[in-house]
This record gives C-alpha cells, structure tokens and sequence, in this order.
C-alpha cells in the first residue's frame, strides 16, 4: 500500500431511521479544515434508507456522498453494515476513515479496520495533519491524564472520533456536490439475529446542554426528585457519580465519569460531589461548573468556576426559589 | 460449550499516580490487577458453564508477572489458563494484539464461544474485542447487558448500542463483550482457590507460533499505529471562585445570574 494510493477523506455517517447522528457533520467540518493543509476529497458514506436526505451531507462539507440504499440499515447489524462499507473504501481508496465514536460506531470501525488489516485509532479528541501529509490522531489515555498522538503507518488511516469535539459547521444550501445512490451488496447473514429493540434511550445525557449532577452527598433516591426539578426548571438532565448509581439511586444511564458517560454540557451544576480522578474525567470539560459541597477540601473545587461551601439540600431549594420567582 | 475468556492484567488505575512533568505513568506507584471488566466476562462464562456444561479457558497476553492474573481467573471459576508471553508480542497496539489473540484462539480451538470485557482500563479502546473476532471471521455482539439463553448452538442477549438496547440471538462461534451491568462477580469459592495454586498456566512463547504467525504479525512489529509524541493537557482555566458557609447569599445571586444566563429555551420557566 502506497500513500499516492489513497486519497480524500471519509467519514462513514451513522444514521437512525433516516437521521443522521450529528457527529458526523462534526466531522465532516473537521474534515474541510483539515484538507486545507493537505488538498484532497471529502467524501461522506452513508448507508441507510431511500427517504434519508444525504444532500445535508453535502451541505454539512462533503464534495461527494456514497449513499448506499436499503431498509436493512435500520437495524445495527455490524456484519451488513461491514459488508457493505468494505467495497466502497477498497474502490475509492480514500487516505483516512473517520467514524464517530458512538456505541455503533466503536463496535462496527474494529469489523472494518481488522477486515483491511490496517490500523485504528479510538476515541480520538483531535485530528491534525503532519507537515508529511500523514494524519495525527489524538485521543486522552491513562484517565485522561495525558493525550497520545498517534499515526498510523497503513492506510486508510482510520480512527474513531468522540461526539462533541468539534463544532458543527453551519450548514449551506449553496454547495455543490455528488450524490452517489449504491444498493448494497449485502442484505442478509445468517450468524446474528436482530430480535427487536427492546428500549429507546431516553436520557441522552452525553447531549446535555445542563446537567445537574449528585453524588454521595445525596442520601436517598428521592434526593434525586430535587435535582430532577432544578433540571427540568433549566431545561437540563440530571447526572449522578459511580457510587450513587452503585447505590441504586438512579440508572447507569445518568452515570457521568470515566466509567459511565462523558458529557461537555454549558453547565454542570455538581451536588454533593466530591470530585473523584474517575469523575473529573467525565465532566471536566464542560464550559460552567458550579459546584456545592459541605467539605471546603474537596476536590471538585479545583475545576470550579463556581464553589459553595455548604450543603446542597439548603442551597439548591433556595436557588429554586429564586429562579421561580 | 467450550469458552475462552480474554482476561488483561492492568494498573490499579484507581491508584496509579501521574507524573505531570515526566507525562509517564509511575507504574510502580500502584500494583496490579484484573481488568475489572474481565471479572464480567469471566462470570458470563461462569453462569453459561453452569446452565450447559463445558470448560473455560482463560486467556491472556502479558509479561511473565500475567500468570497471577490467570491463576486469579482460575480461583473465579476458569479450569485452565493460558499465558502469551514473549518480547517478540511486547508493544502491540489493537491490530496486533488482535491478530496475536486469534491465532491463540485457533490454537486453543476447538471453541464455541469467546467473552472479552467491553474494554480494559488502561488502553480504553474497546477495539480488542471486535477486531479478534473479524480476524477468527466469528460474529460478535457489543455492549452485552444481559444473558438470557445459552444453549450449545446460540446465545441470546440484550445489547446496550445505537442508541437503545436490542435483543439479539447470535449463532455460534461468536464473540460477545460485555458491559459491568450483566452480572455481579462473585467471590473465589475456596475449593477454587486451592485449585488455582496448583494448576499449571499454560505458557505460549513466539515459537508456539511458528506455522501460523510471523514475527511482522505481532508485538511492535505488527502494530501499524504509534505513539509519535505524549502531551499534557492544557488546564482549563477556571474563575475559581470559593464562597465560604457565611457568603451562602452571594454565592446563590453568583449561580442564579449563571443558571439564568445558561437556561436551555425549552426548560420551563
């Protein structure tokens, strides 16, 4: 494999019943910036149904778009999904493959890179190009405490990207591009059965915009009623530590940390909490952190914007008061 | 139903200290432990073991200091271990540990089922898992948060992925990785741990290999991706602004005006 081989990038765009997963358009922005450095293609991949709209890909930066057409892509069938990806990457030769980091994605990009025998890189926080035209993936290791650049001697370069690292680029109905309709090559396998989905997610807490978040100062689950109203009044979800979850206060799926979800909301409003490495590493990124604990040590107060030295059981009903007011 | 677990010997992470100026892990500030995710799978197996019969292999790729890590997995319910140790390994990325895993596996063959944990600690990939199985050319299923039915032709389980959880029901050989919410690990049973201190680990060395893995396949050598350079993290910058018990009424007029600033259009009001 030689480098002049392969050229452009693409990034392979997960959809849901025809919506695509904002982390692609992330990437495609990504992806324009990045070729300003190095002049190539950028190149979007979607499979899905007919009634998706893949010209927002091209509108989201794509100068070209392979749309592979069935309803067998509303299910999360790695093998189909592999199979069909495979012969277009080996056809258009493209330098570097980019995936969202999504569940899906993180389960499927293994199928592929192994399936080429080239290299992957996961959960990447930043992408850059090398003074050798050669892609720099960067993604944190060892709890976040320091960041590995990476590159990867076979190609397509391929790397897996976290959901919220870039910004997403404002879409423009004026640019040009090529809509490429394919039918898949493959339907059907016979080695998994997709029985049904059994539950929609229903908090999306990786998508806040305003988490309230509590941990062990919180006594009991009904403690959670609290923070669920602060949450609701700012149009926010509610988060908790590892240890309250363990407790059984609230579901994984509000869990924020190294362990459970990584969130990057305008606000974190942490109750409670006292800041543990495991927990930092989920939420130090946000833009606002306000955080309420009754020990004047703890070490949320180190990322704190905001600290308050108390207890959140008295200062959260009063801010609650406030803003109803 | 014959199983191989993937097990990985890791940092205690909750531990291991940094060194910021160095940008190193002092892995001497901590010992070492099982990928606690590997705990998950091995009990997945456990339980498959208990409801079809069957043996459980437990697998792993490490220093010679990796076999306590095995004879662990033997006091948690695994007949045998089996041990990669060899410099020619040492400093694989996922592609060849993936591929070095594999060959392992086909060796230790025959096999219905492989369990990974959905990752390990210290890497965070949680690419070892699917990329092993497309290089056995196996099925696999992520994310597992439940076990409902085994039997020696098909598993039946709920996935966490795409957004949802989806039943799915995978023939065998397969592969599955398995999140900490499938099961609680139980404690070593005595008669197990007696076991595990007599047990012989298996030891794999390069040459095990010599028909179906060539020194370009493995360790550094067959790692296409590498580490170019290790940065630290710019701190960010915070106001850090500490408002003591006697300063509750500024402190609460500071977060009102932010949660006023920050409210989402949408929230009510």
């Amino acid at each position: 494999m030689t480098q002049q081989e392969y050229n452009g990038i693409m990034v392979i765009a997960e959809q849901k019943d025809g919506k695509v997963h904002p982390v692609a358009f992330e990437l495609l922005g990504k992806a324009r910036k990045l070729v300003e450095k190095k002049p190539q293609g950028v190149m979007g991949l979607v499979l899905g149904p007919e009634t998706l709209d893949a010209k927002n890909l091209i509108e989201g930066g794509a100068d070209r778009v392979f749309h592979v057409t069935s309803e067998i892509f509303n299910l999360p069938d790695e093998l189909i999904y592999k199979e069909n990806i495979l012969p277009i990457i080996r056809e258009i030769k493209p330098a570097i493959v980019l995936i969202g980091a999504t569940t899906f994605g993180r389960s499927l990009a293994p199928r592929i890179a192994a399936a080429l025998d080239t290299g992957l890189t996961a959960d990447c926080t930043d992408l850059q190009i090398d003074d050798d035209g050669k892609l720099v993936q960067i993604r944190p290791a060892f709890t976040e405490n320091i960041l590995a650049h990476i590159k990867t001697k076979t190609y397509p370069q391929m790397a897996t990207i976290r959901y919220r690292e870039f910004s997403r680029p404002d879409l423009d109905p004026e640019r040009k591009g090529e809509i490429i309709l394919r039918e898949p090559s493959v339907t059907s396998q016979n080695r998994v059965e997709i029985l049904e989905e059994v539950t929609r997610q229903k908090t999306n807490i990786a998508e806040a915009e305003i988490v309230v978040a509590g941990g062990r100062g919180l006594k009991n689950a009904p403690d959670f009623i609290t923070l669920q109203e602060l949450a609701d009044l700012l149009g926010g979800t509610v988060g908790a530590t590892r240890d309250v979850v363990d407790a059984g206060f609230i579901s994984k799926a509000h869990q924020v940390g190294y362990s459970g979800h990584r969130v990057k909301p305008l606000l974190y409003i942490a109750c409670g909490i006292s800041g543990a490495p495991q927990h930092k590493a989920g939420m130090k990124e946000s833009e606002t952190i306000i955080a309420i604990n009754t020990d004047p040590s703890a070490p949320i107060f180190s990322i704190a914007d905001i600290g308050i030295v108390g207890d959140w059981a008295e200062v959260i009903p009063r801010l609650l008061e406030k803003l109803k007011q | 139903m014959r199983i191989i677990v993937l097990i990985k010997q890791v940092p205690e992470m909750d531990r291991v200290k940094f060194d910021s100026e160095k940008g190193v892990i002092d892995r001497k500030s901590a010992g070492v432990e099982i990928n606690p995710f590997d705990l998950n799978a091995l009990e997945t197996a456990v339980q498959i073991k208990e409801q079809v019969g069957g043996e459980i292999i437990a697998l792993s790729m490490g220093p010679p200091r990796a076999e306590k890590t095995l004879r662990e997995a033997v006091a948690r319910g695994a007949d045998r271990g089996i041990l990669l140790s060899d410099g020619k390994f040492a400093g694989a990325d996922t592609r060849a540990t993936s591929f070095t895993l594999a060959r392992a596996i086909e060796k230790a063959a025959p096999f219905d089922l492989v369990i990974a944990g959905e990752m390990t600690v210290d890497g965070d990939t949680a690419q070892v898992g699917p990329q092993t199985a497309e290089y056995l050319d196996i099925p696999h299923v992520a994310y597992v948060t439940d076990l409902e039915e085994a039997s020696d032709s098909s598993l039946t389980v709920t996935c966490n992925i795409w957004e949802g959880s989806y039943r799915k029901r995978m023939h065998l050989p397969g592969l599955i990785t398995v999140t900490k919410d499938i099961n609680f690990p139980r404690l070593p049973e005595l008669k197990n741990k007696m076991k595990s201190r007599e047990v012989e680990i298996c030891r794999w060395d390069f040459s095990t290999f010599s028909d179906n893995l060539s020194p370009e396949q493995t360790g550094l050598k067959g790692s296409p991706t590498q580490v170019k350079k290790i940065t630290i993290p710019p701190p960010i910058e915070r106001k850090g602004q500490v408002f003591s018990p006697e300063e509750t009424d500024e402190a609460l007029a500071a977060i009102e005006k932010i949660c006023r600033e920050k409210r989402v259009s949408g929230g009510q009001s």
